[in-house]
């Protein structure tokens, strides 16, 4: 068995690496590069059309929801809320779905809807691009598109149901808190990663509006449990004991916010240091239940799936194109307007406690 | 002569260079199945037979087919290569770190390919120097350029490629719905279908299949024709990674992922042996194009993802198993008369 580099084959190689990098020098001359192409645009497609506030929602619309996945129980929940609306339209629901979240795998999904004809297509985007053209062409195709959840480029859709501000999560987790507290004290945040943009967002408006509506509550530390269960669960540990007077923590991630929960459940401080912040109900039911945690918030998907069914039935209806400062009805939860860039928002987070908590499942 | 009794015009497969004794050439079953299966559809599935749907179909296949064909004259030497997908996906992530940098996609794609031929080599290397299976080998590569396309790329997305260059890649020809690279593909399946079926080289693959010692007594460098079939193959998947790239207008580490087991159930279900030595590249490409209308089928009739996977994980046994099956009773009542 011969050598794998025999001289011929060292010869072979250079020549290709040579040919690659003539190859390289050349185009890099006068290529397609970066920068260059700014055709995309950013425009509003149905600027041109007009909404009629009054058109009547038609019967039969097929609406379609298309989640990240398929068995995921937070877009089973919206799914369920979308499905609710769209029996009080009298559509047509349906839901499919990949069985993987991959960023390709909803193209196939949203082709086949174009070509089943659907009214309207309700989608949760596992990548802001990949489903763009197949989108473009459902639009072609007749069918009005929102996302939720997670949005695509903004060219790609009509409306992007957006879960909450960050404004209104920061200011709903610092009314939570002050209630718990009388509204002084110390308080400490446990974040998930110290370089995650959105938490650091909430952060930074936590700590203004506090300042703002609270002055005698003060934010003494950030500290930072990484999503990991187990280093959540320590630095909760450690705040308790760095800081005695300690009055509560606020968590604004569900990984963060559980952790506490089963750290405080198990220690003298339960009752006694408030816990609050973004969690899921079915996570948080059992420290409710035994007094741990009074009070926590998060969006309600199924209000954010009910909201996109009726904005998309909106849509169909040409009861409103997408423009800003267009508004529409939507069933139980009132009238809503379009604001910038075709984005809706759902509202304020909704508050879980001993009361409600047994309502919800996810 | 033999009276072809399939009731579809199926176009009868370029004669592998079948075993003495088989009566059909290898891919004509799955053939015949695929004409069957369009032709009910058609019928009884809404929006399946029409053009943007054909469309719509052959972009899904497109890429699995592309793979097939260099991974098909693998299976044939009774190798195989489970790292194609994340060489998919390695590429992917590749261009997009170099699109990123400034550099002109013109340069880009070249690059991208000798990057595919490299770790085609890696493969190739492992598998024909060192002697290792290729099962293991290619299991090895197949985390290990996954994980390298998140170093490259992490969990960003690169996506302001050029229009022209996305639109060109989902772009149709006419009005005919086909896709624009369905013609490309097409041109080298003809290759590859030559190269295999009509070349020398092509029968000293079946030989290596059919057994490496024979073949290598036969003075057929069994090392070197493997390795040159690995790096085409990282070739192709690259260019494969190129064009899901440009088709999704999206270059990401996780591109592809899973994309080797649809490659390998079309070439499986094109009545390849995995154990190498027989099968043709017609049956393959029916077998890719049998799995996607598939699926495009029972979508259309909403059957759910979890209901797809089985039924494509049925088929696939299926098309495995029933050739033992056949062989088995055949030889059953063959030697009945003799005892």
């Amino acid at each position: 068995m011969s050598l794998f580099l025999t001289s011929r084959r060292v010869r072979g190689g250079l020549t290709g690496l040579a040919v690659a990098a003539m190859v390289l020098t050349t185009a890099a001359c006068g290529g397609t590069t970066r920068g260059e192409d700014e055709g995309s645009s950013g425009g509003n497609d149905a600027a041109g059309a007009s909404a009629d506030p009054d058109a009547e929602i038609p019967a039969d619309l097929a609406i379609a929801f298309l989640p990240k996945q398929l068995n995921n129980p937070y877009f089973d929940v919206a799914a369920t809320g979308s499905e609710r609306a769209v029996g009080e339209i009298d559509g047509e629901f349906s839901q499919v779905g990949p069985s993987e979240a991959s960023a390709s795998s909803q193209v196939s999904y949203i082709n086949t809807l174009t070509q089943q004809g659907a009214d309207v297509i309700l989608t949760s985007a596992n990548d802001p691009n990949a489903i763009c053209s197949a989108l473009d062409q459902a639009r072609s195709g007749g069918a009005s598109v929102v996302t939720f959840d997670s949005d695509t480029d903004p060219a790609c859709r009509d409306l992007f149901i957006n879960q909450a501000t960050a404004e209104g999560i920061a200011q709903t987790q610092i009314d939570t808190m002050a209630e718990q507290i009388g509204g002084a004290g110390q308080v400490a945040i446990l974040s998930a990663t110290a370089n995650a943009t959105n938490q650091n967002t909430w952060i930074e408006l936590m700590t203004e509006y506090a300042a703002q509506e609270y002055p005698d509550m003060e934010i003494v530390t950030t500290v930072y449990g990484d999503d990991e269960d187990e280093k959540s669960f320590q630095e909760t540990q450690g705040l308790l004991q760095t800081y005695p007077d300690l009055k509560g923590i606020i968590s604004p991630t569900t990984v963060g916010i559980s952790a506490a929960a089963r750290y405080l459940s198990g220690s003298e401080y339960k009752g006694r240091v408030a816990l609050t912040g973004l969690g899921t109900p079915n996570q948080m039911r059992e420290f409710v239940q035994d007094g741990t945690v009074t009070a926590f918030a998060l969006w309600n998907p199924e209000d954010l799936g009910y909201l996109a069914a009726y904005a998309g039935a909106a849509l169909a209806a040409g009861q409103i194109t997408g423009a800003e400062g267009e508004t529409f009805e939507a069933g139980d939860l009132g009238e809503y307007e379009v604001g910038a860039d075709g984005v809706v928002v759902l509202g304020e987070p909704t508050v879980f406690d001993a009361e409600n908590i047994d309502d919800f499942d996810f | 002569m033999t009276v072809d009794t399939a009731p579809a015009p199926a176009a009868p497969a370029p004669a592998a260079p079948a075993r003495r004794g088989r009566t059909l050439p290898a891919g004509s079953v799955i053939t015949t199945f695929l004409v069957l299966f369009l032709v009910v559809a058609a019928f009884s599935v809404e929006g399946f037979a029409s053009t943007r749907n054909a469309g719509f179909l052959l972009l899904d296949v497109v890429v699995i087919a592309l793979i097939a064909l260099p991974l098909t004259l693998i299976v044939v030497t009774g190798e195989i290569d489970l790292s194609v997908a994340s060489t998919v996906g390695l590429c992917s992530a590749v261009m997009g770190r170099l699109w990123v940098a400034g550099l002109p996609l013109e340069a880009i794609v070249p690059l991208v390919l000798v990057l595919g031929g490299v770790l085609g080599a890696v493969n190739g290397f492992l598998v024909t120097r060192l002697g290792l299976p290729s099962l293991a080998v290619t299991i090895g590569t197949l985390a290990l350029y996954r994980g390298l396309a998140f170093v490259v790329l992490g969990d960003q997305a690169v996506a302001d490629f050029p229009r022209a260059w996305t639109t060109w890649a989902i772009s149709s020809i006419g009005s005919t719905g086909i896709p624009t690279v369905v013609v490309p593909l097409l041109v080298l399946v003809v290759l590859t279908g030559v190269v295999l079926h009509a070349t020398p080289i092509g029968r000293s693959l079946y030989a290596m299949g059919n057994s490496e010692d024979a073949a290598r007594f036969s003075g057929i460098d069994v090392a070197r024709t493997k390795l040159w079939l690995f790096v085409v193959t990282g070739v192709v998947s690259a260019l494969g990674g190129v064009y899901w790239t440009l088709r999704y207008g999206s270059a990401r580490a996780d591109n592809a992922t899973g994309l080797e087991l649809q490659v390998i159930a079309a070439i499986l279900l094109g009545g390849v042996s995995i154990f190498g030595g027989s099968g043709g590249l017609l049956g393959v490409i029916a077998g890719a194009l049998l799995l996607g209308s598939v699926r495009n089928a029972l979508q259309l009739v909403n059957v759910p993802s979890d209901v797809l996977n089985i039924v494509t994980g049925v088929l696939l046994i299926t098309a495995v198993v029933a050739p033992q099956v056949a062989a088995r009773v055949k030889g059953r009542r063959r030697r009945r008369p003799a005892s």
